[in-house]
């Protein structure tokens, strides 16, 4: 893992410095011997309590540049990853594992695509979200129990006590996205990764999803990374925007400025690609 | 059930692997097989850890009628010596299912832990174990019993060991297999995105996904285990006489066949039961952990 020196941006004055600082992430897998670049020399920054959109296709690096925040290195796959990763005043790239595992979950957490995959079908949610009290927190048993309920709660499940008891499979997929956000926000992380979070769901759900992730970030004052390949999930969501292409940011800046006039003409065919009820001659 | 024009990211899951949660109809078949095979169990393991209690004379007792057909006083009859056949089997069954037992216990701790480790971690760690069990698995397992045994002298830790040793690479690969895919599942990434550390992973996330296929394999290598120390004995490579055992009862009233058939059919029958108790357990378990995620 190669650490490019990167010297620190200078402050502005009053201006606080950025939660998660990244300069030049590069990540590369090697696919039989040959070098595929997923990520090439990316610069971005999350400041806290901020909401900042992440779009492009499939393909375009956001998901594995979320990954590399967190390093959580794909299963089965050789990838190296250069540059820098700031939290917190801390390089993530060359932390030590027992140390990272405690930012993951604790300070940054993530929330996934799948719901329906993502919960262990053996342990009631409510098994799922005090293991991870108890494992960042030194709560009781029975306060982390009491904490379980307040955060089933909290994402909108109904009568959460007696909830807390089922399986996952007794869960629909927009439930199991709120237990997940639950499990997610249970240690009260000062960074929300949310990798496609709605993709999965149907269009009634994905705006409760999106609606409960907006609530919950203002509520906890949590900043939010909201990764999609749709520029209508993000519209009312982030304060700014990355536009990714072929790992590469193409594109960023308020959400409202790239909205009405991007710069980028894969920008534009992003936004474009979004279907309009209202539009006849257009659309997928 | 998800809009078909997004973009569905291949997942992991392999819709046939063993422990996928599916659903099925409540209560399917395989309990009633899995409680006939417990129950036969238990009525197993009573009768030979009681034995000397309930067997009706000591098991190296003679007397002066040998190769006597079934009577009130010997219900399975006497052995070419006079020794009471009913006796000989409850005792004999102590060695035979103690080897079988502690011997499968051993492969399996082997066998979780080579496998686990191999899965898992994968790569080179994967590759050093796997092919060295293959090397043990390349050679008939019996053929490789009785080399071992043959080699080291047939007392009963050197059985216990040599069975483990030959049942182990079976095991391990019946564990390797589903935890190479249930590893990459979501919720064990989703486990660790929130700071799981790994060994909790493998014991919390990994193994539950996995036990079914293990329980099965566990239960069908107890029958042929039976059988290989039940051939073992027959060979002569079993526990030294004059210690009871299945297998050297069978070999030894082998040539008074004839003249008292009791004397072969009781082992025999011994052996048919136990084999037969860990089979029917077997498949009683395959038809009823087909589901996991549901009590």
């Amino acid at each position: 893992m190669a650490q490019v020196d990167v010297p620190d941006v200078p402050e502005m004055a009053g201006a606080p410095a950025p939660l998660l600082q990244v300069r030049g992430l590069t990540a590369e897998f090697t696919s039989r011997g040959q070098q595929v670049p997923a990520v090439n020399g990316i610069d971005f920054e999350v400041r806290a309590g901020e909401s900042v959109g992440f779009v492009g296709e499939s393909g375009s690096g956001k998901s594995v540049t979320a990954r590399c925040v967190m390093r959580l290195e794909p299963e089965g796959s050789s990838i190296s990853v250069g540059g820098s990763v700031r939290f917190d005043g801390r390089e993530l790239l060359t932390l030590s594992e027992p140390a990272m595992r405690d930012v993951r979950g604790k300070r940054i957490a993530m929330v996934f695509q799948d719901p329906m995959t993502s919960l262990n079908p053996v342990l009631t949610v409510g098994a799922q979200v005090d293991d991870m009290l108890r494992r960042h927190t030194s709560l009781s048993r029975a306060a982390a129990r009491r904490r379980t309920v307040e955060l089933l709660d909290l994402v909108g499940i109904h009568e959460p006590g007696r909830r807390a008891d089922d399986y996952p499979h007794q869960f629909s997929g927009g439930m199991r996205q709120r237990v997940l956000i639950a499990i997610a926000v249970s240690c009260e992380p000062d960074l929300l990764i949310a990798d496609e979070p709605t993709t999965a769901l149907d269009v009634t759900v994905q705006a409760q999803i999106l609606r409960l992730l907006v609530r919950l970030r203002e509520e906890l004052g949590m900043a939010l990374m909201l990764i999609t390949h749709d520029f209508g999930v993000i519209a009312g969501m982030v304060d700014r925007v990355y536009v990714m292409y072929h790992g590469d940011i193409v594109e960023s800046g308020p959400v409202q400025d790239i909205l009405t006039s991007p710069r980028d003409a894969y920008t534009r065919s992003l936004i474009d690609a979004v279907p309009r009820l209202t539009a006849t001659g257009r659309g997928r | 059930m998800s809009d078909p024009s997004t973009i569905a990211e291949p997942t992991a899951v392999a819709p046939a692997a063993p422990g996928v949660p599916r659903r099925r109809r409540r209560g399917s078949g395989g309990r009633g097989l899995v409680i006939t095979g417990a129950v036969m169990l238990v009525v197993m393991l009573l009768v030979v850890a009681l034995g000397p209690l309930i067997a009706p004379y000591p098991a190296a007792q003679t007397s002066p009628e040998s190769l006597a057909g079934p009577s009130a006083a010997h219900w399975l009859g006497t052995d070419s010596i006079g020794r009471d056949v009913l006796s000989r089997m409850i005792i004999g069954g102590r060695s035979t299912l103690l080897i079988t037992v502690v011997a499968v216990a051993l492969a399996l701790l082997a066998g979780l832990v080579l496998g686990l480790l191999a899965g898992y971690l994968g790569g080179v760690v994967d590759q050093v174990i796997m092919r060295v069990l293959d090397v043990l698995f390349a050679f008939p397992a019996f053929l490789l019993a009785i080399a071992v045994v043959a080699a080291l002298g047939p007392t009963i830790p050197n059985l216990i060991l040599t069975i483990a040793v030959v049942y182990t690479p079976r095991l391990a690969r019946v564990v390797r297999g589903p935890v190479l895919s249930v590893k990459r599942w979501d919720h064990v990434e989703a486990a660790r995105s929130v700071g799981v550390g790994e060994f909790t992973l493998v014991r919390r996330h990994v193994l539950p996904m996995v036990i079914s296929p293990i329980l099965v394999e566990t239960s069908l290598t107890l029958s042929r285990t039976i059988f290989t120390v039940t051939a073992l004995s027959f060979l002569g490579l079993g526990p030294p006489p004059p210690d009871p055992n299945w297998g050297g009862e069978l070999s030894s009233s082998r040539q008074f066949m004839e003249l008292a058939p009791m004397n072969v059919i009781a082992p025999a029958a011994a052996i048919v039961f136990a084999t037969l108790t860990f089979i029917v357990l077997a498949n009683g378990l395959r038809e009823m952990l087909d589901v996991t995620g549901r009590r």
